[in-house]
């Protein structure tokens, strides 16, 4: 199984890489997982690919609270770090949930933020799919919708994003720094991710050329004592969320001081809970707020005819990660 | 370096050096089955899902079908055939034997590239050599052994 044959070139730094990218059908090649499946299932084809592993972005500083990760670093090194480990368990337990051992040694953490969905309508040659062939309808929308989003879905997609370090990095307000044409931009995680509307086919709003260079996580420590990662998935390891949460809580003298709450596996990109969180703040972590925040993480979902499911679980997903690091009030 | 369509691609595979030409889209395990000869290393899902063709990059654990074998030019690579000998087996064979850890025996080679790997990753109790073996599938349903032959080497 393979797709149409492409070419190969190595990039030595940045801007050798931005001009080799520069032809129409290049794709970047980091750690590889996820574009050899696409290419493999033939979701792509590109003509020649342009190999980045050896860009020298693998680097993992912690300075004055503020973790800054280059894109790629492999996400086994990054998770087992002491000083993700010690300082953002959230992102160290969202990056075991990933993938298994094999694939969490090769994948970098810029591929695993760009990995496409997982959706097997996307995933199979000759099912209707915008995103894979625009135009070709959504065959997910009609048919087995089972994984398809509750948020941010349009008639066009209803596609989610499998990534659980997203998920992870939006609650933490983690920023992207990323390299093009344009020279170097930086800008918050969650305005990397677009909307499906009515061009699916385009997942992010990177232009032609550009690659994620970095990651900053900012300062987490009044965070770290109530943090938690759940992910609700249909085998234990080794397999994308149904649902997941990532939840941060900072509570001082019994009440909430700020809360955060991201969704996975419901939407087309890591679905931030606001309405969940601004419930939360100023009350203790009692049984009444947590059912709050759970009711008000639902409020909108738009289930299809097969994740109607989703909605109670990811309610109950939402209570249970507030109960595991609220502790008892 | 300008854009190829083949790519000369230097390995050390189990210690040994290796120089081939190869087609720029070729995996890691198409060029150590069809042009190294090894064919110890499996081609199951092809997919990345099964593990049965994990090898060994400079010491890690990685499912060499979604490994383009351009991309790993300079580096060390170890197959099942550099695990031991029929003589002499490694003694996570011998554990894989005593435990009765597979019946067909297909995914094999990569349950022990896998639980090298693991061993080395210092699993802490049974629960995390479960997790950590979660790459590589067993149609035959050999699990509760293979992770009583990993729990062996590592002293759980």
């Amino acid at each position: 199984m393979s797709g149409p044959s492409f070419q190969y070139s190595r990039a030595t730094n940045l801007r050798d890489a931005l001009i080799l990218a520069s032809q129409p059908g290049t794709a970047f090649l980091a750690g590889g997982t996820d574009l050899l499946q696409l290419w493999k299932s033939g979701a792509i084809a590109p003509t020649a690919v342009v190999d980045i592993s050896r860009l020298p972005l693998d680097h993992l500083e912690f300075l004055d609270g503020q973790l800054s990760l280059g894109s790629l670093a492999r996400l086994s090194d990054v998770g087992s770090h002491p000083d993700v480990t010690r300082n953002h368990p959230l992102i160290a337990s969202a990056i075991l949930a990933s993938a298994s051992g094999q694939i969490r040694n090769m994948a970098t953490l810029g591929g695993n933020l760009l990995q496409r969905t997982r959706c097997a309508y996307f995933r199979t040659e000759g099912l209707a799919c915008n995103k894979r062939n625009p135009g070709s309808g959504c065959g997910a929308l009609a048919g087995e919708s089972r994984q398809a989003a509750l948020f941010g879905a349009s008639a066009s997609c209803v596609a989610t994003h499998a990534s659980d370090l997203a998920v992870a990095l939006a609650a933490l307000d983690a920023e992207v720094e990323v390299f093009g044409g344009e020279g170097l931009r930086r800008f918050p995680l969650r305005d990397l991710y677009r909307l499906p509307a009515e061009t699916p086919e385009r997942d992010t709003h990177l232009t032609a050329g550009e690659l994620i260079t970095g990651i900053h996580v900012p300062n987490a420590s009044r965070f770290v004592a109530r943090s938690t990662y759940l992910k609700v998935r249909d085998r234990a390891s080794f397999e994308p969320a149904v649902v997941s949460v990532a939840a941060l809580l900072h509570v001082e003298n019994g009440r909430i001081v700020e809360a955060r709450l991201t969704a996975g596996g419901v939407a087309p990109l890591p679905w931030r809970l606001t309405r969940s969180e601004a419930v939360l703040v100023g009350r203790a972590p009692d049984a009444q707020a947590i059912a709050a925040a759970g009711d008000m993480a639902v409020e909108h979902a738009r289930p299809l005819a097969h994740n109607g499911f989703k909605v109670a679980l990811l309610r109950n997903a939402v209570i249970r990660a507030l109960q595991t690091i609220g502790g008892q009030p | 370096m300008s854009p190829e369509s083949s790519v000369s691609v230097s390995l050390k595979i189990n210690g040994r050096d290796c120089e081939f030409s190869a087609p720029a889209c070729d995996t890691l395990l198409d060029v150590l089955r069809d042009q190294v000869g090894m064919t110890g290393t499996k081609k199951g899902c092809d997919m990345g899902a099964c593990g049965a063709c994990t090898v060994l990059a400079d010491g890690r654990r990685i499912k060499s079908c979604l490994a383009l074998a351009a991309s790993y030019d300079g580096r060390s690579i170890t197959t099942i055939e550099g695990v031991g000998t029929t003589d002499n087996l490694h003694q996570l064979q011998a554990a894989f034997i005593r435990h009765d850890a597979l019946q067909c025996g297909y995914c094999t080679p990569g349950q022990i590239l896998s639980g090298l790997a693991l061993l080395d990753e210092k699993p802490g109790d049974l629960e995390a050599i479960r997790e950590g073996m979660s790459g590589n599938l067993c149609r035959c349903g050999a699990y509760p052994n293979i992770v009583a032959a990993i729990a062996e080497l590592a002293g759980l």
